[in-house]
């Protein structure tokens, strides 16, 4: 516990800290919000929503006063945040002793514990092509024109469910996995546990097409290919199988690939993570070039 | 009493000086309130007027404008740290210390600028969960939560390429696992997938490119710097200027349609 508590005090992690509270209190605001908007839609009443979007005020002097306000007090909490707290500074660089463990800046933290479900070319290079292009084509694959300009719930659930799981289950939480669990070797700490560099972990893994007795790597690659293909495929099976849907008509083929696409790539994290943790998943599949 | 006051106000704001810097007076008309935003040439970024609810902190949560302050006070205490700070291997952690001990107010200058740069972090962040859950992303504001997510981006790399900077065991370290990645580029990375296939070597993959090195050394410390301090600063403020341009173009701050 003692460890714990000397990673959570780490000057440059007050910020993680300060995010998860504030995370928290957003998230909160908004459910309070969309609870109370969704409430007056499904009375009928919004119209009366609408009408308060209409209502213009001057801007000199409420809105500047807010932000006014807004930058004087942030200035105050950074002022004594940084008075109060050092920016910290190790040992000068040397190429030669490497820390154990050696972390990223924490925002990246994410990135690094994918790493422990997939090889760096995926989880260090073809995520966060994914994460940033993914969150690019939002606006165009969401093709809802509910919930435009106002907090709600109950119209674009699965846009903000999607959203909500890859945001906070997806990099919050790995963040924060990656920075307050994870000690020398990258190996997995409860919070109370001392970080001992000489925990012996067992090497268990084993890839999918080994449970399968496939000793043949010829056979292997194929097997490996044809699941994740199967993977991909659900998206063109549920195509046709919801092909008659408001929700695929509205997308069309190109919008709904493209999000099938993202969205299993998305989902393909947890499911790995989940195979590794219970059936001790290596990888799906092995290939002399690369490895899933 | 009253009247000297007026008379010595008078003598002041009756000035040819005084009159070519202020075009308008301060009485609180109607008239004044559009003037003081649309002859400020800070505020006039604004709209004169705003619906309601863009002046409720409950609904704009003010991370945009969070986000903006904090990266002008990371663009003044980075100029003034520049002036301490130089980026050679030699001199660059010694300088660090230098703030620290001999530079007045030099830990409370580094302080500020580390700290104002995570709550950027953060901060771009929350604005971007907002803007996510009011829907504002929608027609007719789709392109600008994609120079939004550009602007995430170089953030994140601002951050990045400043980690490097103190050039202590963090620095490099973090700097290090952070790069190892490109190494893993496919095609273009000598242990990605087809990258051995198509000659690439670590002398001369993208993340040689990245490093100026086959790890993270002097070259690495100068690329950054100029990454950090030049590059990505200028990008930014561009992307700034096109992000706010775009959410007046795009009909203001999102409201029920």
């Amino acid at each position: 516990m003692e460890n714990l508590v000397l990673i959570l005090s780490k000057a440059d992690n007050i910020p993680i800290v300060m995010m998860l509270l504030l995370f928290g209190f957003f998230t909160w605001l908004w459910w309070r919000e969309a609870q109370k908007n969704d409430a007056l839609i499904g009375a009928g009443r919004y119209g009366e929503l609408q009408a308060e979007g209409k209502d213009r005020i001057f801007t000199w002097p409420y809105l500047v006063r807010n932000e006014f306000l807004a930058a004087i007090l942030l200035m105050v909490i950074l002022t004594v945040w940084s008075i109060v707290l050092d920016a910290p500074l190790e040992a000068p660089a040397n190429p030669a002793k490497t820390p154990n463990p050696s972390k990223a800046p924490w925002y990246f933290l994410g990135l690094q514990e994918m790493l422990v479900y997939f090889d760096p070319w995926i989880a260090g290079v073809i995520f966060p092509t994914l994460i940033i292009v993914g969150l690019m084509a939002i606006p165009y694959m969401d093709r809802n024109p509910k919930g435009n300009g106002y907090y709600t719930w109950e119209q674009r659930k699965f846009a903000i469910s999607t959203f909500l799981f890859g945001f906070f289950v997806l990099w919050i939480i790995l963040i924060f996995v990656g920075t307050f669990l994870r000690g020398p070797g990258w190996n997995f700490f409860m919070p109370w546990a001392n970080w001992d560099p000489h925990k012996v972990v067992a090497m268990v893994n084993v890839d999918l097409h080994q449970y399968f007795g496939i000793r043949n790597s010829v056979v292997a690659f194929f097997f490996g290919g044809f699941v994740v293909s199967a993977y991909f495929a659900t998206g063109v099976i549920y195509y046709y199988w919801k092909k008659n849907t408001e929700f695929v008509k509205k997308l069309g083929a190109a919008r709904f690939g493209v999000m099938a696409f993202l969205f299993l790539s998305m989902m393909g994290l947890p499911i790995k993570m989940v195979l590794r943790w219970t059936l001790n998943i290596q990888y799906i599949w092995v290939t002399p070039w690369f490895n899933i | 009493m009253q009247a000297f006051f007026n008379k010595m106000k008078d003598s002041v704001t009756k000035t040819q000086v005084w009159k070519s810097m202020f075009r308008h007076g301060y009485e609180d008309t109607p008239r004044n309130r559009y003037l003081q935003v649309l002859d400020n040439v800070w505020l006039h970024l604004h709209p004169t007027r705003i619906p309601r609810h863009g002046a409720y902190i409950r609904f704009t949560w003010c991370m945009g404008g969070i986000t903006f302050l904090l990266f002008l006070v990371t663009a003044v205490t980075g100029v003034l740290l520049m002036f301490y700070y130089r980026p050679t291997a030699e001199y660059a952690f010694n300088d660090m210390k230098y703030l620290e001990f001999d530079v007045p107010f030099g830990m409370f200058l580094r302080n500020m600028h580390r700290w104002a740069a995570h709550g950027m972090v953060i901060a771009v962040w929350l604005h971007m969960f907002r803007v996510f859950l009011t829907g504002s992303y929608k027609p007719p504001r789709e392109f600008n939560w994609v120079v939004g997510v550009i602007l995430l981006t170089v953030t994140l790399l601002l951050s990045f390429t400043g980690y490097l900077l103190p050039w202590d065991q963090l620095s490099i370290w973090a700097v290090t696992v952070g790069t190892n990645m490109a190494r893993a580029t496919p095609l273009l990375g000598h242990e990605g997938p087809f990258g051995p296939e198509l000659g690439m070597r670590p002398d001369n993959d993208v993340r040689f490119v990245l490093l100026g090195g086959t790890q993270v050394g002097p070259p690495t410390l100068l690329r950054f710097y100029v990454l950090h301090c030049i590059f990505f600063p200028l990008f930014l403020a561009v992307f700034i200027a096109v992000h706010f341009w775009r959410v007046r173009k795009d009909g203001g701050i999102s409201g029920p349609l």
